[in-house]
């Protein structure tokens, strides 16, 4: 059913949907280069990729998706604004649920336009909404940006507001981080190393790539760290309200300017979501209903650090997604050393939409 | 194998090997039906979920490594209290600064952005390690693999720290290596498990649980 042929012509259904909105049509290799795809990605995917090695061309690896190769295209054709959707198979292993398919198709719509992002962002989940516009699902969004701005507004250390950017997708880690950044407490280890007269006493031979200059910079930054004022109680609470949110965005909206308040860093991101709301209603989105949850897009790719969504079969929340999508800014500067162009987008499971049509 | 042999003779079943040294054939003592098979442990879990053999002594530490989802397709029936390793991740003595998952975290943060590529952990289990540090929320690192003489890597610059199997942790040290507080990955040991295929005759799920009974289970 992944790839039947019936999943095929969805599919191309689909992309000449996305190609009349003006996308151009583009086309990926499916043996990609492993080393930039990975390190970017990270161990998790790695883990989920087809990886082979090439006498001459060293590793490669199946496409796990299609952002990867498409912001290289776009980066190399210099184009702005453009928009693109394609059509193909991308490849994950399943680790545990053997039921799920490895080979599936997707099909994608990608807005490359640093004028008006709230409506680069409408314009995406509209046309991923209209792809599945007769199907019975749900869509859940949320905004990784808000949260993010609000990590950058703790009264706090650089540091620590890039410790805590840096685990925005390890909810667990995040967690235990705001914990000791609240306590003010140094872990005992910790704290007998910063009170050594000589910290290197039982370091013992120097091996290894990680040089003594290198943990000396830590320990440093571990002095630093310990002599810093703890987060204040009333900053992780309103934290904590951001990312418990789970109401309708209008809703979401209200609540959030509220806590701009006393909170002033997420004006911005908050002004951002309101523009994003009305720019979905003009085309047709009907946000008094659209679902946001403070936390939502935590636990997926790790590159999506603005708006994000997913569309989600009606009946049936255990499924995954039929669709996923959202703003991706960083992960265009990553790749473009140093050149960012602003990137939003969304793909499409077409078999996982057939099989919703069928029932 | 001979802690083994003790382990199933102690509640009385005789396991002995028959025929030459050099042959890895066996016979069983104490009750009918049941045939012995030797193979090298790593092979064991393979064996299992694919139905070849239906009762195996291995690490558990193999099992989990091998096999995606291995508790549904094996099951546990016994530790056998012997063979004991742990499964853990070990830093140069030199990173005084690093004690905890959380101090290798942010050094692996460091690493990277002072070197440019993720920090390399050694190692030749690749799934617990990786499963043990995505709930642990470790990030920035990268697994490199090795099948062997891993605690030289770090050593030879080839990993910055590594993952292993250790007992008494003293090749560790000689290597210059220290365990993290917290970097206790799997407490491994010799243990009997069963296959969990659906296509066992009744003949042999008798079998098993008179067997069972034998054994005290």
């Amino acid at each position: 059913m992944p790839t039947s042929p019936e999943t095929l012509i969805e599919a191309r259904r689909l992309r000449d949907l996305f190609a009349a909105k003006g996308a151009q049509v583009v086309k990926a290799d499916v043996l990609q280069p492993a080393d930039t795809l990975l390190d970017l990605y990270g161990e998790d995917i790695r883990a989920r990729s087809y990886l082979t090695s090439d006498p001459l061309r060293g590793e490669m690896v199946l496409r796990p998706d299609f952002t990867v190769p498409v912001v290289q295209m776009h980066m190399q054709a210099h184009a702005d604004p453009a928009r693109y959707t394609y059509a193909g198979k991308v490849f994950r292993k399943q680790e545990t649920d053997e039921t799920r398919a490895n080979e599936y198709v997707q099909v994608g719509y990608e807005v490359f336009d640093g004028q008006n992002p709230a409506n680069a962002d409408a314009e995406v989940f509209a046309a991923i909404a209209e792809g599945l516009s007769d199907l019975p699902v749900r869509a859940a969004t949320g905004d990784i940006g808000v949260l993010m701005a609000a990590v950058r507004g703790l009264r706090t250390t650089d540091d620590r507001k890039a410790a805590l950017l840096r685990h925005i997708w390890r909810p667990g880690r995040f967690r235990a981080l705001m914990r000791r950044f609240g306590s003010g407490q140094v872990p005992p280890a910790r704290a007998a190393l910063l009170a050594a007269d000589d910290p290197f006493a039982q370091a013992g031979a120097d091996i290894g790539l990680r040089s003594r200059k290198e943990v000396a910079a830590r320990i440093e930054a571990l002095r630093a760290d310990a002599a810093t004022a703890p987060i204040a109680a009333e900053e992780i609470a309103l934290i904590d309200a951001i990312l418990g949110l789970r109401e309708t965005a209008p809703n979401v909206l209200s609540a959030l300017r509220d806590i701009a308040v006393d909170m002033p860093a997420i004006g911005t991101a908050v002004a951002g979501l309101d523009a994003r709301l009305d720019a979905m209603n003009a085309h047709g989105v009907d946000v008094a209903a659209l679902e946001f949850e403070g936390s939502y897009g935590r636990t997926s790719l790790e590159y999506y650090d603005g708006f994000v969504f997913g569309f989600y079969a009606t009946d049936r929340p255990d499924h995954p997604p039929v669709a996923t999508g959202g703003r991706y800014d960083a992960l265009t500067a990553q790749l473009g050393q140093g050149r960012a162009v602003p990137a939003v987008g969304g793909v499409i499971r077409p078999d996982l939409a057939l099989g919703l049509r069928a029932c | 194998m001979d802690k083994t042999f003790d382990w199933f003779g102690a509640r009385g079943i005789g396991l002995r090997k028959s025929g030459s040294d050099r042959e890895y054939a066996g016979a069983v003592d104490g009750i009918d039906g049941v045939e012995l098979v030797l193979l090298s442990a790593g092979e064991i879990p393979r064996e299992l979920a694919a139905g070849n053999i239906h009762l195996g002594v291995t690490g558990s530490d193999l099992v989990r490594e091998k096999l995606a989802n291995w508790d549904a397709r094996v099951a546990e029936l016994a530790p056998m209290g012997f063979g004991g390793a742990d499964l853990i991740i070990a830093v140069p003595q030199a990173w005084v600064d690093v004690a905890t998952l959380d101090d290798l975290d942010a050094a692996a943060a460091a690493f990277r952005r002072a070197h440019g590529f993720r920090l390399r952990i050694a190692t030749k289990y690749h799934r617990l390690v990786r499963e043990f540090l995505r709930e642990q929320g470790v990030a920035d690192y990268q697994l490199v693999d090795s099948q062997g003489a891993t605690e030289g890597t770090v050593k030879n610059e080839t990993a910055e720290a590594i993952a292993d199997i250790t007992s008494t942790g003293e090749t560790l040290r000689a290597n210059g290596l220290k365990i993290l507080d917290d970097g206790l990955i799997h407490a491994s040991q010799a243990t009997l498990f069963r296959g969990r295929r659906r296509d066992w005759t009744d003949e042999q799920r008798a079998k098993l649980k008179a067997l069972q009974m034998v054994l005290g289970l």
